[in-house]
């Protein structure tokens, strides 16, 4: 087994340290050592989305990431959207627009969703499609979650 | 369509499940988490097809962290001709057994051979790669009409040919042929004015559901075992382990965990009896989470198939014979879905003359399953092919002439049943009659298609149970995994009966110990037949109500009327709520059940409605527009009777233009990643647009159908037909990618300079 290195990061606005083996991926360390099982794993290999987190503010896949590249960085997960109890607008649009089946997809859709509409807050349809073609669903066919997607941006430029 | 006024259903209220769904906080199977837990590894063999000369797992047993290691002889000895209920039908228990844990021979690439029990997954992976196992490769076989041919490599010595209902001597791939007959199809072609006879073939292509399989298992010290997991059907996990495992039922407990997509892949059991055993020789929970690699390369994807259909017409568009020819590949195991093909080919026809053969046949590639109306979309890509053909020949509108031949209630299908009350004509009127079709379509390599399929949908037994709480909500407990928000569409169904809100409804999803034996979510019945459960629980808890009701105003409860919630006798009135808060000084605890195994089971039709412009330089499809229509019965939350839909339709695009399982001569999936196996993203499609139908099913309480699987059968066929309009020549070959359709186009050009 290997020895384990000391990271020092901050989650969801929280300092946070743990403690991880250098072949362990962010994903891995979110899941398995901090709880935040919402970051989901559905390929393991950067092509499926459903692990996407922010890191500095950018768009990552977390299973692409090693945990000990997290040092001295910002990591933003699913945990961290929703304000307590009061739900992101996104979040809101997601369950308002039907925009889920099985679920499994979605925190990465959120996440993604709340950079683009954060970078641009009134994209077209063809954006809005071109910049989630990172996350993959099986279930919805797309077209309800680019409504919520439209939806959200509607109310957080109101 | 439905006339009925409802209160509860046809709205769209939120998901029971949905907060934590977009929050995070559901806990789905591989987020679960024990105290002591291991975790496994799976070895999947490289080969296809091997004898297993030995396996030597003593270097792994000695790597530090490693806690157990299992193979095939670690299961107890059983009777393997034993029939096992896999959810979506039976399976000799050898079989089952053998797909979980390869015995003597592995039969396809990923078979699982051995696994590992150790302290993290890492040091699980790393000590099965040091697990020594000698192979004698053999020579595999990877598609039907291959695997049929006297000189074909034999996967099962054991396999007996079923010839038309006999068990032969005949040693075999072909598991099975069957026959289905009316009239007299040779006689029928000779009264045709118009005959087309193609052949098709189609590729095996996966479920690609986001969430892998994922298990936990805890061998208690009591003899039993919990099982944490993701499944379509927690009662066939439990069924199934028990089987393979050759204990009672009742020394199995599941417990459904949140599940992340299935569409029928998530029905048989991989890893839960491999996980049982490890921690049966541990003594610890083992968890064990399937690479997105072996979910392509071992687990159950649809069949790939070769057909030949042949279909003849009047001049008027009479059809008066079809006959269909149906090979599908099993996989390593006898059970390909050749069988509901076979039930749907002609369905949506009413038909004189009809003969269909089967034929089931092994082949060495991973065991098939379910998915989506399983079998359905291979026949119906073949048949609505054909029937677009006809009626170009005939010159005929093609939503005309399937109308003019739709099947309607009273029609006898080739297999037998005779159609109760069913909405072919009715969706192919609304097709006719959208917006969509009624639309013209301009410009240079364009095209729209159209085609209609069939779904039987299925009923199976499913349980529910009702507890009204004292502050006049009622929490509903349930046996049916929820992949899509059949809570709340089973939820609204009670809170129809109870004149309540469906937020006043709290459904809960439980373990095999806490409900009633219900069947898998699968085969559309979810919201049919767990909906029917509930209203019978509801009716069970409107019963007790009035009953108490009538003990507070000293009537006879006879003479109490409940509608809309508000219960009613000799001038008195009280509400649901109200009454609730005194139940406990009325008799205690009211509790409401429901266990249904319903027989009025509604098929459902489905059409599709394409637009597509392909380019002529590089092969490329682009979907300009889509529309689907789908009979729903009744549409008990519409937003997710469209979700339905447009799922089904999107799976059907990809499976049409991109889809398949790239197989190598020697039976290597060369594409097993979600990079390579090609699925639509958001930037390939356009908006879905859906038109639900309503023609009630006599057979449920509300008229429900079931919408989950008649959606996915028509694109392929709708599709194809588009491209054949768009670029002048027929594809007969699923999937339609751009080296295909870049293909015909060239064989159109050299054939028309020829001639």
């Amino acid at each position: 087994m290997q020895s384990k290195t000391h990271v020092q990061t901050k989650i969801n606005d929280e300092e946070i340290d743990f403690l991880c083996e250098p072949r362990q991926s962010l994903l891995e360390v979110l899941r398995d050592t901090l709880n935040l099982t919402g970051t989901k794993e559905g390929c393991n290999d950067g092509n499926c989305g459903s692990c996407t987190v922010t890191l500095d503010g950018r768009l990552v896949t977390s299973c692409l990431v090693l945990g000990v590249e997290a040092e001295g960085r910002e990591i933003t997960t699913i945990e961290g959207i929703a304000r307590g109890n009061d739900l992101h607008p996104i979040q809101k649009a997601f369950l308002e627009n039907a925009a889920l089946q099985c679920g499994i997809c979605t925190p990465g859709f959120i996440v993604a969703t709340k950079v683009l509409l954060e970078k641009e807050p009134d994209p077209s349809e063809d954006r809005i499609r071109f910049f989630l073609a990172n996350n993959l669903c099986r279930c919805t066919g797309y077209d309800k979650i680019i409504q919520a997607v439209q939806q959200a941006a509607r109310e957080m430029q109101a | 369509m439905s006339t009925q006024s409802y209160s509860v259903i046809g709205t769209r209220p939120i998901r029971h499940d949905g907060a934590d769904k977009v929050t995070g906080r559901a806990i789905y199977g591989a987020d679960f988490q024990m105290a002591g837990m291991l975790h496994g590894f799976i070895l999947r063999s490289p080969h296809s097809h091997a004898r297993i000369k030995q396996i030597d797992t003593s270097k792994a047993e000695a790597f530090l962290g490693v806690k157990a290691v299992v193979t095939t002889k670690d299961f107890p000895e059983v009777d393997g001709g034993k029939m096992v209920d896999l959810g979506e039908g039976d399976m000799p228990l050898a079989y089952a057994r053998g797909n979980v844990l390869a015995g003597d021979k592995v039969l396809y690439r990923g078979h699982a051979v051995a696994a590992v029990a150790a302290v993290n997954a890492h040091v699980a992976e790393e000590a099965a790669g040091l697990i020594e196992v000698e192979y004698e490769v053999l020579p595999c076989v990877l598609t039907a009409p291959e695997a049929m041919t006297p000189d074909a490599p034999i996967l099962h010595e054991d396999l007996k040919m079923k010839e038309l209902g006999e068990v032969t001597d005949k040693v075999s791939n072909i598991a099975e042929h069957f026959r289905h007959v009316i009239g007299d199809v040779e006689a029928g072609f000779a009264a045709a004015d118009v005959l087309v006879e193609r052949e098709f073939n189609t590729a095996t292509v996966h479920q690609g559901y986001i969430e892998p399989h994922n298990t936990t298992a805890l061998w208690n010290n009591d003899g039993r075992i919990s099982i944490w997991c993701s499944t379509q059907g927690s009662f066939v996990v439990r069924d199934s382990t028990a089987a393979i495992l050759d204990m009672p039922v009742s020394q199995v407990k599941v417990t459904p965990m949140e599940i992340g997509g299935g569409f029928g892949g998530k029905i048989p059991v991989y890893m839960e009896p491999v996980a049982a055993l490890l921690s049966k020789k541990t003594g610890r929970p083992v968890k064990i989470l399937m690479p997105r690699q072996a979910v392509f390369e071992a687990t159950g994807p649809t069949p790939g198939s070769y057909m030949k259909v042949k279909i003849g017409a009047k001049k008027d568009g009479t059809i008066t014979a079809a006959q269909a020819y149906l090979a599908f590949e099993a996989g390593a195991y006898p059970g390909a879905m050749v069988g509901p093909a076979g039930m749907t080919v002609f369905a949506a026809y009413d038909l004189a003359n009809v003969l269909i053969d089967g034929y089931d046949v092994v082949v060495n590639k991973p065991s098939t399953a379910a998915y989506r109306a399983p079998g359905a979309p291979n026949a119906a890509f073949a048949t609505e092919s054909v029937v677009d053909e006809l009626a170009l020949k005939l010159g005929m509108d093609p939503i005309e002439l399937r109308l003019k031949n739709a099947a309607k209630e009273g029609t006898r299908r080739a297999d037998g049943p005779k159609f109760p009350r069913i909405g072919c004509v009715e969706v192919l009127e609304a097709m006719k009659n959208s917006e969509h079709y009624k639309s013209p379509l301009a410009g240079a390599h364009r095209g729209r298609g159209v085609a209609v399929g069939f779904w039987f949908n299925i009923g199976l037994p499913s349980s529910c149970t009702l507890n009204v709480s004292a502050d006049g909500s009622v929490n509903l407990i349930e046996g049916s995994t929820d992949i899509g928000g059949t809570r709340t569409s089973i939820a609204m169904q009670a809170a129809e009966v109870l004149g309540l809100k469906s937020e006043d409804i709290h459904p809960t999803v439980v373990d095999t110990d806490s409900i009633g034996f219900t069947a898998v979510t699968g085969g559309s019945r979810t919201t049919f037949a767990t909906g029917w459960a509930a209203y019978e629980a509801a009716q069970d808890v409107v019963r007790q109500m009035k009953e108490r009701v009538a003990k507070i105003w000293e009537v006879s409860p006879d003479t109490v009327e409940a509608a809309d919630g508000v219960y009613k006798s000799n001038g008195y009135s009280m509400g649901f709520k109200e009454l609730a808060a005194r139940i406990g000084e009325t008799g205690g605890p009211v509790v409401g059940r429901g266990a249904v195994n319903p027989r009025g089971v509604g098929g459902s039709f489905a059409g599709a409605i394409v637009d597509v412009e392909v380019d002529p330089e590089t092969g490329k499809t682009t979907i300009l527009r889509f529309t689907a229509v789908q009979d729903a019965g009744c549409a008990i939350h519409p937003a997710y009777v469209e979700g339905q839909m447009q799922g089904g339709s999107v799976q059907g695009i990809g499976w049409a233009l991109n889809e398949e399982y790239f197989m190598s001569g020697d039976g290597r999936m060369m594409n097993s990643s979600f990079l390579d196996y090609r699925m639509p993203t958001a930037l390939d499609l356009p908006m879905i647009e859906t038109i639900i139908v309503e023609v009630p099913n006599p057979g449920h309480p509300f008229g429900v159908r079931g919408v989950g699987e008649a959606n996915i059968v028509s694109p392929q066929a709708a599709i194809a037909n588009a491209i054949t309009h768009a670029i002048g020549t027929r594809l007969t070959r699923l999937p339609m990618n751009p080296p295909a359709i870049m293909e015909a186009i060239w064989c159109q050009r050299s054939t028309s300079r020829r001639s």
